[in-house]
């Protein structure tokens, strides 16, 4: 397995997992590892252009941590980007049920891939669902 | 000529003072310091674990009155 390839599925809309998620995409993108993301389901409607819907909590751990000053997870999935070089695909099928395109969704987003696309280009890695 | 940065990160939580940290990295050149201000106390083993793991170099870190100050020099 290459241990130094992360793959991140996430298809939650609360915001414990859409952090945690942000947080193993930001900090392994800038500790050297090569890091996709598959953003699709519940996680998509936050990444579209302009949207700053914030996540519900699905736990008191969520409703501790909208109080704080937690990085939002929007700001560390475009670090992972930005400082690490991760790349962050919509997937085609999430898009077409929303009847969405590509410019509709935050320019920080690579390009969107189809789950078939995103297995194979991720076979072999650490694969991390949230 | 190499430069001494303080990058203020206190209040934020984990991982904001180490991205806040590699932002001002970026954009520094090689040579110069960066004095990282923390009041997540999980900075304290972060940032020089991210320091080893690609390569620059990590000067120290003390603590004063609940802030943790962690200073790094930018190496490559």
């Amino acid at each position: 397995m290459d241990a130094n390839r992360l793959s991140i599925v996430v298809v939650s809309g609360s915001l414990e997992r859409l952090q945690m998620a942000a947080m193993v995409a930001s900090v392994g993108a800038v500790s050297g590892n090569e890091v996709s993301v598959f953003l699709s389901m519940n996680a998509m409607p936050y990444f579209v252009k302009g949207s700053d819907a914030p996540a519900p909590p699905e736990g008191p751990f969520g409703t501790l941590m909208a109080g704080k000053n937690v990085p939002a997870f929007r700001g560390l999935f475009e670090n992972a980007v930005e400082l690490g070089g991760a790349k962050l695909h919509p997937c085609s099928m999430a898009m077409d049920v929303m009847g969405i395109e590509r410019e509709a969704l935050e320019p920080y987003l690579g390009e969107p891939l189809g789950l078939t696309k995103f297995l194979h280009e991720t076979r072999g890695t650490q694969v991390w669902t949230f | 000529m190499s430069e001494k940065r303080v990058v203020d990160a206190r209040g934020s939580f984990c991982p904001g003072p180490l991205m806040e940290l590699i932002g001002w990295m970026k954009m520094a050149q090689v040579g110069d310091e960066l004095e990282l201000l923390s009041t997540d106390k999980g900075s304290v083993s972060d940032v020089p674990e991210w320091v080893k793991k690609v390569g620059h170099e990590f000067l120290g870190a003390r603590e004063e009155s609940g802030v943790w100050h962690l200073t790094v020099k930018k190496a490559k």
